[in-house]
């Protein structure tokens, strides 16, 4: 599933992205990942609703291995949310839409 | 899109599919291959109508042949990941993706004991699922828990991607797991670590280890679908087998006792009608 809106980040854009705006929220996936691929329309759809308020982007693992390790992802997919640059919350698995606005919401 | 995924390939599941498919719905069962189903090991099924003294093997395979032959498709693979995205329910088993309107869930009786360490360390190097994670520990230690064959073949891959596998079970080896790769047999497992896994006793012996990849014969869909209602630790269903979460429907064990076939065949059917009729309403 490629999307559109999402940025796709690497490990020479990613610091940028994270202090482009208050909160920022990484989806750390992989193509081999099942539940990946199922939340990677969620994230599509988190990308667009959030369009100026947050920004929301991607890594995938298998090309940015360093940003993997930099952030300790042990298990696919994780997503990290951003304040100010700094991680305030972890959502490990593939969650509903609802799961992730709640941790975005509750940082805007 | 299939109109309904069933989740198990029990005496319920496969009587919802057949079921299902007498109505015309596209219907998918992801299950564990039918041989492994507890049934399959019965001698004797003294008490199913019109079939006195069939044997578990038997009537297992008429139903799958059934189910087969009345169109149902199936995934033999473990379902990893259930997610409800709005008009559908996305599901994961393993690397197969599917989508599907409906769901029947009829998983039969998982014991889900979880081992010491394994809830607090989820996502930190304890892991349900070796094609999404197993990258992830290439060149490190990891330690994998196994049920199936299914499993030590898991085992198998993570060793060809790189990591160093040590493999264990309650079982004994079925064969399928390469000779390169330590087999244990133990009774007790507890996973140990601060922010992340750092080693496993194994009935009391210590393995240092970066990551632990349990994989289990199935996970209840009691862990996998979200704000899924109980009853008694078994999943709460109205008189057409609804559950509290519109388009789910349960049959079968894991609905409660009586558990017997007789029953969990007649509750696949009720479950399976009563999802035609809640696909025919959405249209």
């Amino acid at each position: 599933m490629e999307n559109e809106t999402v940025k796709h980040l690497t490990g020479a854009d990613f610091e940028s992205f994270l202090t482009e705006k208050k909160v920022a929220l990484v989806d750390f996936w992989a193509s081999w990942c099942g539940p990946c691929r199922m939340v990677g329309p969620v994230i599509e759809q988190l990308a667009e609703e959030y369009a100026g308020r947050a920004n929301v982007g991607k890594v995938n693992v298998d090309e940015q291995n360093a940003l993997a390790a930099q952030f300790g992802v042990m298990s696919i997919p994780t997503v990290v949310v951003f304040e100010n640059g700094k991680e305030v919350d972890r959502l490990v698995g593939a969650r509903s839409i609802g799961d992730y606005k709640a941790v975005i919401d509750a940082r805007l | 899109m299939y109109d309904i995924a069933v989740l198990g390939g029990g005496p319920a599941g496969l009587s919802a599919a057949v079921n299902a498919r007498a109505r015309n719905k596209t219907v998918v069962v992801i299950s564990n291959d039918w041989r492994e189903n507890a049934l399959f090991r019965a001698a004797h099924v003294p008490n199913y109508p019109g079939l006195p003294d069939v044997s578990g093997q038997e009537l297992l395979e008429r139903l799958h042949l059934h189910a087969e032959k009345m169109g149902t498709e199936f995934i033999t693979k473990r379902l990893i990941s259930a997610l409800h995205m709005g008009a559908s329910w996305g599901l994961s088993a393993e690397d197969t993706l599917v989508e599907a309107r409906t769901l029947i869930l009829a998983s039969g009786i998982i014991r889900s004991g979880k081992f010491a360490g394994e809830s607090e360390l989820l996502g930190r190097g304890v892991s349900y699922c070796a094609t999404c994670d197993g990258m992830l520990y290439r060149q490190k230690r990891v330690v994998v828990y196994g049920e199936t064959d299914a499993a030590e073949r898991e085992a198998n891959y993570l060793k060809e991607i790189g990591c160093v596998v040590v493999y264990l079970s309650r079982r004994t080896g079925s064969g399928a797991l390469k000779d390169t790769i330590p087999f244990i047999q133990m009774k007790h497992l507890e996973i140990h670590g601060g922010s992340k896994v750092e080693y496993v006793l194994i009935d009391g012996q210590k393995v240092l280890c970066d990551g632990v990849f349990l994989l289990r014969a199935s996970v209840s869909p009691m862990d996998l679908i979200e704000d899924l209602a109980l009853q008694d630790s078994h999943i709460k269903v109205d008189r057409s087998m609804a559950t509290n979460l519109p388009g789910v429907y349960a049959a079968g064990d894991c609905t409660g006792k009586p558990y017997q076939i007789a029953k969990a065949a007649g509750e696949g059917q009720v479950a399976a009608l009563a999802a035609v009729a809640w696909l025919d309403q959405q249209v």
